[in-house]
């Protein structure tokens, strides 16, 4: 009972997207298209400079931000992991704290727009994600678990802790890096508040953010179509077309979704079990 | 000696060091920087003047924000909204763990968990499209199932008293299957010889949940509750701005700290009254916490966070 009604919007959404404009507008969404039609997908196809542009910006994004946060996390993590590293618990407080206490959204965002002057640049998706203190400490308890001898044994043959870190510590640390890599993955995919934030420029939209301008107002969405170069006529399929834009921005993951699900339940309960 | 055993270490934890850097200097920037910021609540802003260059205005950011009774209403639905996300999430969650734990064939326990996880993949945007392809006065499929059975449409988006309940839905169904994991590996993890033994003693499936599974979950229920408890004040910001909006009809019942202070300050403009309700969110946050911890310390000293 409870799985099918988790699974009913989805199954709601791709109808709607099938089914002819004019039977929207009389009838309703509704869980079967009663007539059949690809249109909202062809005129979605047709023009698609805007939402191509939007796809390169997320999977950029994306890439670079898993990768460069995967890093920095297993780095951080390494270093607080370290028994013998004395002041590893100054630092883990540091961090730490920075979850119990903030000052606010104001002070942050005119930070980022008006001292690092980070609006309308890339810069802006990538690096407000890039450390999340769970995730260091999710990351931290894993490499805790890897015997202090391989360290030990490494440092005696004139190893340096970044050498170590490298060549011992990242590929053994292959679980955890699987996990919290595509938790990063997940949440650069479907961040769309850094977007509303500081994004205005429409060649830096990221699809989710995309996707959100689009459900808000037709009209942006009939001027990327104009400003693509398409006759408009008033007959524009809004709603199914808002619906075919869900599921083509919400595609990836749902494809992704059933091979990636096995790493998140087993990141899930490294986490849980280590509390 | 102390001074020097302090620059021998320095030199001994150098590349450690070097290696935190990048973190440190994160949070230095993007988290220590800004509680500075928190002078903002006490000044007028202006754009000229920047952050320390503004004028003070003592604490009439302050009481602007209360006396316009928006701060009884956002903190109000704050705490509310996350107290009935707590409750019907974990019961739920609870539940249908051991549904999956006790019940079915390995398929059926694979599927189901596979389908209720799914919704926590997707944004809140797409959630925010879900909801508009539901709810929708005129062609939701809500409104559309209403008519088929012959009555009346309702209005959801010009009715505050409906969004309570949507919005625990909603919040019910995206984290479903996230939580249940979480209870699934807690319980999986519980010594099977008690089931066997409870057998024995001719316990059945009933009595098996309430005397075996339910007590030993409990450490893992007061946690979850316990953290959960403790970001009471924090309003998930992106559930609330793409199932409402800027919909002003609805805020009554919809406002919450996060949306009302990312309003004041991206939509109209007023700085000094958002900076305001920022710290007083961090203010009523960080005291919760620390209510919590001390809680928790005398439930198990272990299990504290600090």
């Amino acid at each position: 009972m409870l799985a099918l009604l988790c699974i009913v919007p989805f199954i709601l959404i791709l109808s709607s997207s099938l089914t002819d404009e004019s039977k929207i507008v009389v009838d309703g969404f509704q869980l079967f298209p009663s007539e059949f039609s690809l249109e909202a997908y062809k005129i979605l196809f047709k023009y698609p400079d805007q939402m191509i542009n939007a796809y390169i910006v997320t999977i950029a994004v994306t890439a670079i931000g898993t990768i460069a946060g995967l890093f920095l996390t297993s780095m951080t993590a390494y270093c607080l992991s370290r028994k013998d590293f004395k002041w590893r618990n100054h630092f883990s407080f540091y961090f730490f704290f920075t979850t119990l206490f903030s000052g606010g959204l104001v002070p942050w965002y005119l930070l980022i727009v008006n001292y690092l002057h980070m609006k309308d640049t890339a810069l802006a998706l990538i690096v407000p994600l890039l450390f999340n203190v769970f995730y260091i400490i999710v990351m931290k308890s894993f490499m805790s678990g890897i015997p202090e001898a391989i360290t030990e044994s490494a440092k005696i043959d004139g190893a340096g802790d970044f050498l170590i870190f490298m060549r011992l510590i990242l590929p053994l640390s292959k679980p955890a890096l699987a996990t919290i890599g595509l938790f990063l993955a997940l949440g650069y995919w479907n961040d769309w508040y850094n977007a509303l934030l500081f994004i205005s420029n429409e060649k830096l939209m990221p699809l989710q953010y995309y996707l959100y301008k689009m459900l808000g107002n037709m009209d942006g969405m009939r001027k990327a179509m104009m400003g693509s170069g398409a006759v408009v006529t008033t007959s524009l399929p809004t709603e199914g077309l808002k619906m075919a834009m869900t599921i083509v921005a919400s595609g990836p993951i749902l494809i992704a979704y059933p091979f990636v699900q096995k790493y998140f339940v087993r990141g899930l309960t490294i986490g849980a079990v280590k509390g | 000696m102390i001074r020097h055993r302090f620059w021998n270490d320095l030199n001994k934890y150098k590349v450690i060091l070097f290696m935190l850097a990048p973190a440190v200097l994160f949070y230095l920037l993007f988290a220590y920087i800004p509680m500075v910021g928190i002078i903002l609540a006490f000044k007028h802003y202006d754009y000229a003047g920047g952050v320390f260059g503004s004028p003070w205005n003592g604490l009439d950011n302050i009481r602007f924000f209360f006396e316009s009774g928006d701060a009884w209403r956002v903190t109000r639905n704050t705490a509310l909204y996350n107290i009935a996300f707590i409750v019907v999430n974990n019961l739920l969650q609870m539940f249908a763990a051991i549904f999956l734990f006790e019940v079915g064939g390995k398929w059926f326990r694979k599927i189901t968990q596979t389908v209720i996880f799914l919704p926590y993949f997707i944004s809140w945007v797409v959630v925010g499209a879900i909801a508009y392809n539901l709810l929708n006065s005129d062609i939701g499929t809500v409104n559309v199932l209403l008519k088929s059975f012959g009555m009346e449409p309702v209005d959801i988006y010009n009715t505050p008293e409906y969004w309570p309940f949507i919005l625990v839905f909603v919040s019910a169904w995206k984290m479903l299957g996230y939580g249940t994991v979480m209870y699934l590996a807690a319980i999986t993890s519980i010594d099977t010889e008690m089931y066997e033994a409870a057998e024995i003693d001719g316990a059945n499936i009933f009595q098996r949940m309430m005397r075996v599974t339910i007590p030993n979950l409990y450490p893992t229920i007061i946690i979850l509750v316990l953290l959960a408890v403790g970001n009471i004040f924090r309003g998930d910001f992106g559930m609330f701005y793409n199932m409402v909006g800027n919909n002003g009809v609805l805020f009554s019942s919809t406002d919450v700290i996060d949306t009302f202070v990312f309003r004041s300050l991206i939509t109209t403009n007023e700085i000094g009254m958002s900076a305001a309700a920022g710290v007083y969110q961090s203010i009523l946050g960080f005291t919760t916490i620390m209510l919590v911890n001390y809680a928790v310390r005398k439930y198990d000293k272990d299990r504290a966070l600090f």
